[in-house]
């Protein structure tokens, strides 16, 4: 799709739209530039003409410059393989804009970070609690991703205002930031009446680290090992998406031997991280020999990652301009041999999970989040596939993903959106993962250049890729001397936790713990 | 039932079965580990892990050790749910201003004798994140910790053989 379809598009819907300017920057990026007062209509129009939730709005400071902030809304157009991204101009003087959470639910949770962070305020929003820098610790007006914030101010604390469900019978159970297992911090409350959980509200941001504010000023080259850290359990596809959106800005094409190990790494990430959430949803119903089993496949793989790439996480490997690491033919045939077991262990995994009527009734309709619900949250990744949401980058945005349509590569999507589905689907990505990685295999070629390196220049660019949990997305702006001034991340939790208080609604406060590991989803980063 | 006995007689023991020279390894540091464990703590070592905003590698990490593989708790390593059970706390992350009540209360709540041990490169000195706006800094300025065990994320087995080598120590 060329910009002009775009904007044609956007006029069916909006009448009184006008753009500053419009240009594809990229061929899979669209960029919109507009006044702060069309900026609603265009985004609801965009939102129905794609039917794409908020994937990101963020905000960035440009006041030294301009004297302005500028606000970015990105969507996606799945079908055309197109980001589509809208920005308007906030005078320093007025920081204030429309707020869109009344129409786009999605937009909510990014317009309360925009919020928090730059102090500006969207103007009608329904919720402007926040999210990560916690009342009791942080005094107000302390905005720390404004460019010109040095240190904490001190100034008058307060308390956050949890939602209160009120009548006969009704109690509320809190628990956390410190859970009874190996996990991170966070704290869930629920409203109960009865067994049946009636509202759950989670309130998240106990790992907040700074992450995105620590990136600025870095060199793209020091900061790809920063977002290895950002979620760890998801690494390579943070640092992957990361790349990515350096490599554009760069103008770079990285060699075809780079995409396919990237391609065999990011689906051995994808694959550890799933058998080992297999083995969580059989630990929390007490089933525990397949979760020991499935820990043992778990292990398998991150040793087996340590001997193809020196290290179990698959942390050092990207860099912008490709990878460091290459596949020689034994440590191909290692790789091809381990997935021979790995994919016999598994199958007995799966016969043992199946073969148990209970567990198999224990997971049946439990935690159903509903495509409707699903839809509206903008829920994305692993979750939306197994609740009806057909989106999966690696089905869609072949131009970045190139080898996975070499490849043939298959999306698997379920229906129910229970945990039963969540784990069905987690079952045939597994599957998948080990025929892609076969498949990228069998088209390496030894001897082959694997990483280029890159001319920096500046620019912005939205990077991404499809991670176990979900898109992972990075907005990269770097100035002239290849230094970052803008570093936005979005991981699929962010938006994948308000699915999780929908889904255990009805279902009972010991079933939470099943809910909670079929979605699995990031406290690291989710908080940033 | 059949499938699990199945697979149960046919994997055997998986405490020894990734490479034999690795877990001989395992096997030599955890036999040790269980001798000084038994001769300090009477039978067993409590282990409380708190997460105080690490990226999550560590805290997998630590499961792995857990795992048949590994299986720390041969040795007499447990994990335990409730710091009111814990002789010591394991700490992973930058500790962030949200949690450092959390932590403070966390150790509070644990009887003595009581001790602290940092895993991972974050909780030494807040590692990568040293420098954000919102990490309150080394562990070690908050609470008393004996023991760090470096990496990032420390491996399974450089956990075991760092207990080991500080029980040797003490």
């Amino acid at each position: 799709m060329v910009c002009s379809e775009v904007i044609a598009g956007i006029k069916n819907i909006f009448g009184a739209f006008e753009a500053l300017s419009a240009a594809q920057i990229y061929a899979d990026e669209i960029r919109i530039k507009i006044e702060a007062r069309f900026f609603k209509g265009t985004c609801l129009a965009l939102h129905r003409m794609f039917s794409s939730p908020v994937m990101m709005l963020f905000a960035s400071d440009e006041r030294k410059d301009a004297g302005k902030f500028v606000v970015n809304c990105v969507f996606v157009n799945l079908k055309k393989c197109q980001w589509v991204i809208v920005s308007m101009d906030i005078p320093q003087e007025a920081a204030y804009f429309d707020s869109l959470a009344k129409s786009i639910y999605s937009s909510s949770l990014f317009e309360r970070e925009i919020w928090e962070m730059f102090g500006i305020e969207p103007k009608g929003s329904p919720d402007l609690r926040r999210l990560r820098l916690h009342d009791e610790v942080w005094p107000k007006e302390n905005y720390p991703l404004r460019k010109d914030f040095q240190k904490m101010k001190a100034g008058g604390l307060s308390d956050y205002k949890f939602d209160r469900v009120e009548g006969d019978g009704v109690f509320e159970v809190p628990v956390g930031p410190v859970h009874a297992g190996i996990i991170g911090p966070g704290h869930f409350r629920f409203s109960v009446a009865g067994e049946p959980i009636i509202n759950l509200e989670t309130r998240l941001g106990f790992s907040h680290r700074g992450v995105e504010k620590l990136f600025e000023g870095k060199s793209v080259f020091e900061a790809v090992r920063l977002s290895e850290c950002v979620s760890g359990d998801a690494s390579f596809a943070h640092s992957l998406a990361f790349a990515q959106a350096a490599e554009k800005i760069s103008g770079v094409l990285t060699p075809k031997q780079a995409a396919y190990l990237r391609g065999i790494f990011l689906e051995l990430e994808r694959m550890h991280n799933h058998v080992n959430d297999i083995g969580g949803m059989a630990v929390d119903v007490g089933f525990s020999f397949p979760s020991a089993y499935a820990s043992v496949i778990k292990e398998g793989i991150l040793h087996l990652n340590k001997k193809l790439s020196a290290n179990r996480y698959l942390k050092n490997i990207n860099t912008v301009g490709g990878v460091s690491v290459n596949l020689d033919k034994d440590k191909q045939r290692m790789l091809l041999d381990s997935l021979k077991y790995i994919k016999k262990d598994f199958n007995q995994l799966i016969r043992i999970l199946y073969s148990s009527v209970s567990f198999m009734d224990r997971i049946d309709t439990t935690g159903a989040l509903r495509r409707k619900t699903a839809e509206d949250l903008g829920v994305v990744g692993l979750i939306g596939r197994a609740s009806g949401i057909h989106a999966d980058l690696r089905e869609y945005f072949p131009a970045v993903h190139m080898v996975y349509k070499e490849a043939r590569f298959k999306m698997a999507t379920e229906e129910s959106g229970d945990v039963l589905a969540r784990l069905k689907l987690r079952i045939a990505e597994f599957n998948e993962s080990i025929r892609l990685i076969e498949e990228f295999t069998g088209r390496l070629i030894e001897g082959r250049e694997i990483n280029i390196h890159p001319e920096l220049k500046k620019g912005s660019a939205l990077g991404y890729a499809e991670g176990w949990r979900g898109p992972v997305l990075y907005w990269l702006e770097i100035d002239a001397s290849g230094l970052i001034r803008r570093c936005k991340i979005v991981d699929p939790s962010f938006l994948n936790w308000q699915g999780l208080s929908y889904a255990v609604l009805g279902n009972i406060i010991p079933d939470f713990p099943l809910c909670n590991k079929s979605f699995n989803l990031s406290y690291s980063g989710g908080d940033l | 039932m059949l499938q699990i006995l199945k697979n149960r007689i046919l994997k055997g023991v998986l405490t020894r079965d990734i490479e034999p020279a690795f877990s001989g390894a395992i096997e030599t540091a955890g036999m040790e580990l269980r001798s000084l464990i038994r001769k300090r703590f009477g039978r067993s070592l409590h282990i409380r892990q708190l997460d105080t905003g690490s990226c999550g590698a560590c805290e997998s990490e630590i499961i792995s050790a857990n795992n048949p593989i590994y299986d720390l708790q041969r040795f007499g390593v447990n994990f335990v749910a409730s710091p009111r059970h814990a002789d010591a706390l394991l700490v992973t992350g930058p500790v962030s201003k949200n949690m450092f009540i959390a932590l403070k209360k966390t150790y509070e709540a644990m009887p003595e004798p009581k001790f602290v041990i940092t895993c991972g490169d974050c909780a030494l000195n807040g590692g990568p994140f040293k420098d954000s706006y919102y990490v309150c800094g080394a562990v070690k300025d908050i609470l008393p910790v004996v023991l760090h065990i470096p990496g990032c994320p420390p491996s399974p087995l450089q956990i075991i053989s760092a207990l080991n080598a500080f029980l040797q120590n003490t």
